[in-house]
């Protein structure tokens, strides 16, 4: 294993006359490794993934894929990537096996389809026609033909988007299993569990750029308070009345609730509680949780993962 | 799920030529409509067309005789010609039917009798003389000699010969370019083009399995039309089967290429149902398939002869009714060739994958 980046990009930036969907982005990602791009929708993920992908071209920056360009290995690259993308609805009138074969018959080297149905459990639906499988299975399906030409790197924009939570854990398994056998993995979502569970490192994207950059570990270390409570009071009250809390790092009001970012709930529950009762208020809700990327990025932009 | 290497089997070699060809060959073979469009009604078709244009002998030629004296004897020598259908009117009657069409030929009551036409219809000139003749033999008129007369109706030279080819072309037109065009437009809709493209899929493989799949549907559609036109209304080729199986496969190839470079750009299955009868339209028109072309005028002849249809329809019956060979329609076949090459050329290169 060598150091060198699998995939790279510099001073990344794709403009469109109105909108610059990505506005200046760098990335390295190291052999081996499960990145993460996280965002919500229209943060520029997929431009990004498309344009590593070598399917959009960037309006400037660098792409390097494995140490190679586009523009003189594409035959090459494609030998050696596998992707998903977020919209593909493959031929409904084949087979789960006929769809494998055509894009194992792509490639110049990779397993056998049926091999492959075996480890990603769709032998049992090798015969059906892809118009009746369920989310899960097509979702599979889609990754196995990412897989059949056994890639160095795999991109996958969005995979468990709209999938129920056994599809969800299931794919996660088939990205794992690859990445067991080396294999270095570039992924989009807008969940912030799926970035947890499987990325090594994350890049949070927002508006064309990347606002933050790290292990989920060291991200949620940014917000500085592994802590957060969320409340809601009638009246609201001012963010000047929580000046006096002790480890208070922050708070964003989210309609008319409030999360406050805490050093310790130990101490700084029971002095919001005489805070509102001073100024008079009714506390209406109030829950706690340890920090999460989702609160990281409420922290950083004032808006939640799921807004559009 | 599988953590492990999957088992290996010997790796397989796939060519993607052959795997995009017969994918595409299954995923039309399970269209439902498929069968009925492509096989069932053109045969419907001809057969409706053939029956309604069916050889019959021509009608008996409708003529009075006016009342009178000589009325019933005339009436029994027209009678005996197999071409009239003589019927006796009163004088006034008579001449009404013959104003208004109803009767060719009018007989007068007289000894001498005087035949009533109108010249500028043409079946006047048959009636007169037939008229006339049964007349005279009938009065005594003896024949210098009798000629035998021998009934033709060749092969090739009928109204059905005429229809199967163009029939044949049409089909080809229309199956070749709605089969290419929908499954490109399907898949662009649907991102696999977009997919496909993010593999190392040649993409001139792509385009070439839609040629090689249309072209086994081709052959299928071809023979079943032929074949039916053989044995139902015994339409033949005349011609050498090379030169009629080459006609069909350049034209199919032509009709593939135009499909190609229609379906090129386009996102959505409206919009190439438009483009479609817009390009098809006028040479349902003018290509000569159900009427010849001969009748628009000269000046626009050889924009026709340029249609593919056109010289689709020309080359088959060249081949098929009149029995001539490659090198006979050689002209049509170059005007074919040219449409394929240069429409899939285009098409291919302003292609768009996404």
């Amino acid at each position: 294993m060598n150091a060198n980046p699998v995939i790279s990009c510099i001073d990344l930036r794709k403009h469109y006359p109105d909108v610059k969907a990505v506005d200046g982005i760098d990335l390295d990602v190291l052999p081996g490794e499960c990145f993460g791009l996280l965002g919500p929708n229209g943060a520029g993920k997929t431009t990004t993934i498309e344009i590593l992908e070598g399917i959009n071209q960037p309006t400037s920056g660098e792409v390097r894929i494995l140490g190679m360009n586009w523009r003189d290995h594409e035959l090459e690259l494609r030998e050696r990537i596998g992707v998903s993308l977020q919209e593909t609805q493959l031929a409904e009138k084949l087979t789960v096996y006929e769809t494998l074969r055509l894009f194992r018959s792509f490639y110049a080297n990779g397993p056998h389809p049926d091999d492959l149905l075996r480890s990603l459990s769709l032998d049992e639906k090798r015969n059906a026609r892809v118009v009746n499988l369920s989310g899960g299975q097509k979702q599979r399906l889609a990754v196995a033909c990412a897989l059949v030409g056994e890639p160095d790197v795999l991109f996958l924009d969005e995979p468990t988007t709209g999938l129920d939570p056994q599809s969800r854990l299931q794919l996660w398994d088939v990205v794992q299993g690859y990445r067991k056998r080396g294999g270095t993995v570039l992924l989009t979502t807008h969940y912030m569990e799926e970035a947890e569970r499987l990325c090594d490192r994350i890049a949070i994207i927002d508006h064309g750029k990347r606002i933050a950059l790290g292990t989920p570990q060291q991200l949620i270390a940014k917000l500085d308070a592994p802590h957060i409570i969320e409340f809601v009071s009638m009246p609201a009250l001012e963010e000047s009345a929580f000046a006096t809390l002790s480890g208070f790092h922050g708070a964003t009001l989210r309609g008319d609730r409030w999360q406050l970012r805490v050093d310790s709930l130990a101490h700084s529950v029971p002095q919001l509680l005489s805070i509102v009762e001073t100024r008079g208020a009714k506390l209406e809700t109030l829950s706690t949780h340890a920090a999460t990327l989702e609160d990281l990025f409420v922290a950083l932009t004032g808006r939640e993962l799921r807004d559009v | 799920m599988s953590e492990r290497l999957p088992e290996r089997r010997d790796r397989p070699t796939y060519h993607q030529l052959v795997e995009m060809t017969i994918v595409r060959l299954k995923e039309f073979g399970r269209e439902p409509d498929v069968a009925f469009w492509v096989f069932a009604f053109p045969l419907l078709l001809t057969l409706a067309l053939g029956f309604a244009f069916r050889e019959k002998p021509p009608d008996r030629i409708p003529i009075g005789v006016a009342q009178g004296p000589h009325a019933q004897q005339r009436l029994a020598a027209l009678r005996k010609s197999p071409s009239l259908q003589p019927r006796i009117y009163e004088e006034q009657e008579g001449r009404e039917e013959l104003r208004r069409g109803k009767i060719s030929l009018l007989v007068s009551a007289d000894a001498r009798p005087v035949y009533r036409l109108d010249p500028t219809r043409p079946e006047a000139r048959t009636a007169r003389v037939e008229v006339d003749n049964a007349l005279q033999v009938s009065a005594g008129r003896r024949d210098v000699f009798q000629a035998p007369v021998q009934h033709v109706s060749e092969q090739g030279s009928r109204y059905i010969d005429f229809l199967v080819p163009g029939l044949l072309g049409m089909n080809l037109m229309s199956t070749g370019m709605w089969s290419i065009a929908f499954s490109v437009v399907n898949s662009r809709l649907r991102k696999l083009l977009k997919r496909f493209i993010a593999t190392p899929m040649r993409k001139r493989h792509y385009l070439f399995s839609q040629f090689l799949s249309r072209l086994v549907f081709l052959i299928a559609e071809v023979t079943i039309v032929a074949v039916f036109g053989w044995l139902v209304f015994d339409v033949t080729v005349r011609g050498s089967m090379l030169a009629f199986a080459v006609t069909c496969l350049i034209g199919g190839a032509s009709f593939a290429g135009i499909g190609v470079l229609l379906a090129s750009r386009v996102r959505t299955i409206e919009a190439i149902s438009g483009l479609m009868n817009v390009v098809m339209m006028p040479m349902w028109i003018c290509s000569g398939v159900f009427f010849s072309y001969e009748r628009f005028p000269d000046a626009v002849k050889p924009l026709i002869r340029a249609l593919p249809l056109t010289a689709l329809n020309d080359a088959l019956r060249a081949v098929m009714n009149d029995g001539y060979g490659l090198t006979h329609v050689a002209p049509q076949l170059a005007i074919l060739l040219a449409w394929a090459v240069v429409t899939s050329v285009i098409g291919l290169k302003i292609f768009r994958w996404q």
